[in-house]
């Protein structure tokens, strides 16, 4: 019995060209993004069901809580532009304005989740807390102590869904991170770590949370460890619609539950 | 690397190089200038039910905007495009197939089983 060798010509490609006329790292990343979007559509499902069925839903949210989370929209929206032209630099081969544009979209992210965490802290003092967050001094006697005991599902939704936001934010920032330094960055994360745990008193749930860096800065050394490289535009690419992604998100999240949760006095 | 996947990547890359700042720049500034006026409509006391409308109508614009240009979903191929929106569009819709029971709920109350 004969043997048929098949020869391919050096760096010719074996496989069938992609039906999506993509490549696959960036089919991957859609995927991935579309079963986040659903994770996110369930955890919005949930608070717009609470909401309906709740008679007596809080309203909490005064002017300073909307012009900070204002703020914060305007912060992701000019991250994606950014990112968008941390892309474009890429493509170009312009290394440096690559890395500033990360930088910067980096920034953006920074500045919201800083503003997120003002935001939660402020609301925690007043009373607003989940049953597995640490008990603040003085708790029971704020604003919205009455709406942790009423509506607790209030409470649950609204940290369920901004909390995983901004984890996705925070994991965003690293990625980024990682995409733009490299090994250079595992230092300046655990630096970040030793400031979040250390700046938070122990009764903030950011106290706790910061440990979600050192887990990523664990996870992100072992990856770089393992498969050492220079990430190339496509890399970057693949990065920046996870960006868009959360970008995206906030969209929804912003009108569903604060600008539909205003209150208004007088 | 693979040839196919080289040649994918840098013909994605071609593509981006023809997209200008300027492109970018208006999408980002029609984007603020519909979060402003959102956060306008939130101070004007509207009914709920319209309000929400509004509100969404203009999220789903601005989804629209960021997956279209940011996320260059506008410049993918055809088979892409819908696969991926229709599978999430179609999957989101179901979701909502469970909405009403959220207004039973408002009606009627909820049963504990107690008698």
């Amino acid at each position: 019995m004969s043997e048929i060798v098949v020869q391919h010509p050096v760096g010719a490609s074996v496989y069938e060209p992609s039906l999506f006329g993509t490549y696959s790292k960036k089919i991957g990343m859609w995927l991935f993004l579309l079963s986040d979007s659903l994770t996110f559509g369930a955890l919005l499902f949930a608070y717009t069901y609470g909401r309906v069925s709740t008679p007596n839903w809080p309203t909490p949210f005064h002017s300073e809580s909307i012009r900070n989370a204002t703020i914060m929209t305007a912060f992701l929206l000019s991250s994606s532009l950014t990112m968008v032209f941390a892309v474009r630099a890429a493509v170009q081969g312009n290394a440096k304005a690559q890395r500033l544009w990360l930088l910067a979209t980096m920034a953006f992210g920074l500045g919201f989740v800083i503003l997120h965490g003002r935001e939660w802290t402020n609301l925690i003092a007043e009373g607003l807390t989940l049953p597995m967050f640490p008990t603040p001094p003085g708790q029971g006697t704020g604003e919205f102590a009455n709406v942790a005991r009423d509506v607790p599902q209030f409470a649950a939704t609204f940290f369920g869904l901004t909390g995983m936001h901004m984890v996705h934010v925070t994991l965003g920032v690293i990625y980024l991170g990682i995409i733009a330094f490299r090994k250079k960055f595992i230092p300046i994360l655990l630096g970040l770590w030793l400031l979040a745990w250390l700046a938070t008193p122990a009764y903030s749930p950011f106290h706790y949370g910061a440990h979600l860096i050192l887990i990523a800065a664990i996870i992100s050394a072992v990856i770089l460890w393992l498969k050492p490289k220079v990430y190339d535009a496509s890399d970057i690419e693949v990065a920046g619609l996870y960006w868009h992604f959360v970008d995206l998100v906030w969209m929804f999240i912003f009108p569903l539950v604060y600008l539909m949760s205003t209150k208004i006095i007088g | 690397m693979d040839a196919t996947q080289l040649g994918l990547e840098q013909r994605v890359a071609e593509q981006h190089r023809h997209h200008g700042k300027a492109q970018f720049l208006w999408v980002w500034v029609a984007l603020l200038i519909m979060t402003a006026i959102e956060v306008y409509l939130a101070y004007q006391n509207l009914e709920p039910v319209r309000m929400l409308s509004i509100l969404m109508g203009l999220s789903i614009l601005k989804a629209g905007l960021i997956i279209a240009y940011f996320m260059h979903m506008k410049f993918e191929m055809t088979q892409m495009r819908w696969l991926t929106m229709s599978s999430l569009v179609f999957c989101l819709a179901m979701m909502m197939v469970f909405l009403p029971d959220a207004f039973r709920i408002l009606h009627i109350g909820v049963n504990l089983g107690v008698k």
